[in-house]
């Protein structure tokens, strides 16, 4: 077993893959933080609001004024080194760092695949992702052409996170919803009506339920088909296929082009050799500037990565995780879709149609009371996230209950009038108006003061 | 080899990819069974644009009876005047919630109908007799609140009021100003209704694709926006002070006329329910809607009919509200708890609009367009 373990961690193999994902992911990055800039959601999602969504722990991550701008800027430039190779080891800790920070500053905006892209930063920072075609080793010790090479692991660790992704993404699906309802696409597919070619399509009932089967098959074989060389070319297609008809149809921003850059990771290094010597040639004009970009020769012995003693217990432990961490909702009662109690950073992409709409009504201890206006506070993404998610809820409701205390109100109660709907269910109260959530604290305890969903949804 | 097999396999479907992109707005062929050009066009021929013909008959009605009242303010004179008034407010609760279009470029409701109206403002405006009543300062100084406080607020009775336009100092000031605010509401709604029937309606029914800038997106918005905001809050929520410690009678609609606060709720609500609805508004015909678009969606989806679900939720918020005092102002200040009866049942209409009805259309909603996942 231990000599298994250790003939695999002495494997090598060609650095190019890695050099390749490197580029890709830098390049990615940095588009889509210019993106991220271009559509003012700089201003709009972190300057703009008065109150900030935080995740349990992290309240003290909150945006930082105008300078909320430069940490764009650094996790931009630091995108933009991670691609050129350049500094890599402190470009991606700085990415790591800013990227996180960023997302952290208000939960609102959580999205699975900004999650994805912090684990695969940090993951990053342990891989010798600059060892070919990159700024930081620029003098070949000798002249041939040879790519180095770097331990196999490191190349597979990449592979297994990506596995992760998809193989949990396709068992959320295995519910009565997904399968049995088609829901939620039953609803969003409809409304595509507006799409030439599809638009037609997406009004079958049949097409609903295809996509749903064809999606949940899809995320569970997906990584084995890459893993596997015959099915690799077919896989990849399927990918390309798959994420091109995701971003037709909904709006997920960037994260069908990284998970189809990322994909090729799984492909053998002759490919990533040719898309280096592409790469190289179609850089040539500039080599004046980038002649450094070459090819650190080490052909026979292995890279020896240096604190490699620490880094392995490091990844055991950070995929441990990884692979623990989504089933954490199995210790909450309750319908996990409703009360969303273990429901993020799970890879539970797209499953729910989730809408709500609350009130929080103020009594002080006189017993004056009255309802807030939420948009004195919140955006309206900011009120749309919160009306239905529990989490967020409590904290606004505590917020509300400081506001209003520093105000002058005595012996403050907050109350809340909730109702959601799921899936295409008729609204119902998903918080007991009879409570004070200004006495709730929030933690990670189950939240008893929500009302049952009344409704099974089976599965994992 | 394999690497041209890919290229070629990826090139094609970028290729579809940005053919399918580029074409996201142009469609008007529907591709299922429903027909969003028939749900504008319903709106557009039948509903907002008889209402806006309407609205600018009843102001130039309006009008006349103003000229004969400063010619010769008495009391017919002002009868007649109060009279049109309440016909053009009226019919204003039809209009209201449509706030696209130029409607919505030249902020038409704000010039229109913001309550209460600053009595201050426009005693200043009157003393110092020059005025823009197009500026955003001006908002509450203007429209039908402002007129509501001309003709029924100045004095304690009709004599008093009579004699701001004939014996007070300044009489020409009030009579000008009130000629000028009828006039600006008159000229505005010309000049909405005039780029409806010239160019916007076949720019508006032709606009039947789900982004957040179509017409069938921002009619709906606009539609939920107008419910949640001109009718629940402002005509019964914020006087009853459900906003706020203490109820705030003063805020009523039709504040210095008092007793036309409730028969302006009950006609806005109408005028919510027939939009939903789809019927038409000069006659009862019953037009495709989004009513309509929630049965089909719902019948197609298996779940409880939520478009009945919504008519007797707003049955019964017009049940309670008929209970309420013609004088919403007397109401809140003598028996509050039923005016918050009413405002709950209106919310639970907010609820089925908003929450079940939006999810059923899946319509892009103008929040923040940020990505999702």
């Amino acid at each position: 077993m231990n000599k298994t373990i250790q003939s695999y961690l002495d494997k090598s193999a060609s650095a190019a893959p890695l050099a390749v994902f490197r580029i890709g992911f830098g390049l990615m990055m940095l588009y889509s933080i210019i993106r991220f800039a271009a559509h003012g959601w700089i201003n709009s999602l972190y300057i703009t609001p008065q109150f900030h969504f935080s995740y349990y722990g992290f309240d003290w991550v909150k945006p930082l004024g105008s300078f909320t701008y430069l940490l764009f800027t650094i996790c931009g430039i630091a995108a933009f080194f991670i691609a050129i190779g350049f500094k890599y080891r402190l470009s991606i800790i700085l990415f790591f760092l800013s990227f996180t920070y960023i997302e952290l500053m208000d939960k609102t905006t959580y999205l699975n695949h900004y999650y994805f892209i912090s684990l695969l930063s940090f993951l990053m920072i342990f891989l010798p992702a600059n060892r070919h075609f990159s700024i930081d080793h620029p003098k070949a010790t000798d002249h041939t052409l040879k790519t180095p090479i770097i331990p196999q692991w490191s190349i597979d660790s990449i592979k297994l996170l990506l596995s992760i992704v998809y193989f949990y993404a396709g068992l959320a699906k295995i519910n009565s919803d997904w399968l049995l309802k088609a829901m939620p696409l039953k609803i969003w597919l409809p409304s595509k009506y507006d799409l030439p070619f599809l638009g037609n399509l997406m009004q079958q009932e049949w097409v609903h339920y295809a996509f749903s089967w064809t999606g949940m098959l899809y995320d569970l074989l997906i990584p084995f088909l890459l893993l596997y060389k015959k099915t690799r070319l077919w896989a990849f297609i399927a990918v390309v296929i798959f994420h091109v008809l995701t971003r037709v149809l909904f709006p997920i921003g960037m994260f069908p082009f990284i998970m189809i850059v990322s994909a090729l990771v799984f492909f053998d290094s002759s490919l990533h050799e040719k898309i280096i010597a592409y790469l190289r040639r179609f850089l040539s004009p500039l080599s004046t500037l980038l002649g450094p970009l070459s090819r650190k020769r080490t052909n026979n012995k292995p890279f020896v990565i240096t604190y490699q003693k620490v880094i392995i217990p490091v990844l055991v432990i950070f995929f441990t995780i990884q692979l623990v961490l989504p089933w954490r909702y199995l210790a909450y009662p309750g319908e996990l879709f409703w009360t969303e109690e273990g429901y993020r950073f799970s890879w539970r992409v797209m499953l729910m149609e989730k809408m709500g709409n609350t009130q929080f009504k103020i009594v002080d201890g006189s017993g004056q009371s009255f309802y807030v206006q939420n948009d004195d506070f919140l955006t309206s993404f900011q009120e749309k996230q919160m009306s239905f998610q529990p989490d967020f809820i409590l904290e606004y409701a505590h917020f509300l209950g400081d506001h209003y205390s520093s105000q002058g109100y005595k012996d403050v109660k907050v109350y809340v009038d909730c109702y959601a709907a799921l899936n295409g269910r008729t609204s119902r109260r998903l918080v007991d108006p009879k409570a004070n959530l200004y006495q709730i604290k929030d933690s990670f305890q189950h939240k008893d003061w929500l009302l049952p969903l009344e409704d099974e949804i089976k599965g994992l | 080899m394999k690497i041209k097999q890919l290229a070629l396999a990826l090139f094609s479907i970028i290729l579809i990819t940005a053919c399918t992109e580029s074409n996201d707005d142009s469609t008007s062929g529907s591709s299922d069974n429903f027909d969003r050009k028939a749900l504008l066009e319903n709106a557009a021929d039948n509903i907002i644009i008889p209402a806006l013909q309407d609205l600018n008959s009843d102001l130039t009605a309006l009008k006349a009876s103003k000229e004969t009242f400063i010619t010769t303010p008495n009391q017919t004179n002002l009868d007649n005047l109060r009279t049109d008034w309440l016909a053009a407010y009226k019919t204003w609760q039809y209009v209201e919630m449509f706030n696209i279009g130029k409607a919505e470029e030249i902020l038409y409701g704000f010039q229109m109908n913001i309550y209460p109206t600053n009595t201050t403002d426009i005693q200043n405006n009157i003393a110092s007799g020059s005025y823009d009543l197009t500026s955003p300062n001006n908002n509450d100084a203007v429209g039908f609140p402002a007129l509501d406080y001309l003709l029924y607020g100045l004095g304690n009775d009709d004599s008093a009021i009579i004699d701001f336009y004939t014996t007070d100092s300044n009489a020409l000031g009030y009579k000008n100003y009130l000629s000028d605010v009828i006039d600006q509401m008159d000229n505005l709604t010309t000049t909405v209704l005039t780029d409806w029937t010239s160019s916007y309606r076949d720019i508006f029914v032709s606009s039947t694709a789900n982004t957040a800038s179509s017409s069938v997106n921002m009619l709906v918005n606009d539609f939920i926006f107008y419910y949640e905001k001109g009718l629940r809050a402002n005509k019964v929520g914020i006087p009853a002070g459900v906003f706020s410690t203490t109820p705030l009678a003063d805020k009523v609609e039709g504040l210095y006329s008092k007793v036309y606060s409730k028969e302006l709720a009950l006609t806005a609500l109408q005028a919510v329910q027939d939009f939903f609805n789809g019927k038409a508004y000069n006659n009862s015909t019953i037009g495709i809607s989004y009513a309509s678009y929630v049965t089909l969606l719902r019948d197609n989806s298996g779940s409880s009919d939520l478009t009945a679900s919504i008519n007797s939720q707003i049955e019964a918020a017009r049940t309670e509200l008929d209970q309420l005092d013609n004088n919403l102002y007397n109401q809140v200040n003598n028996n509050n708890v039923a005016m918050l009866m009413t405002y709950d049942e209106l919310q639970r209409v907010t609820v089925l609009l908003k929450v079940d009805m939006l999810q059923t259309l899946n319509i892009s909603v103008d929040y923040v367009d940020a990505d999702g996942d």
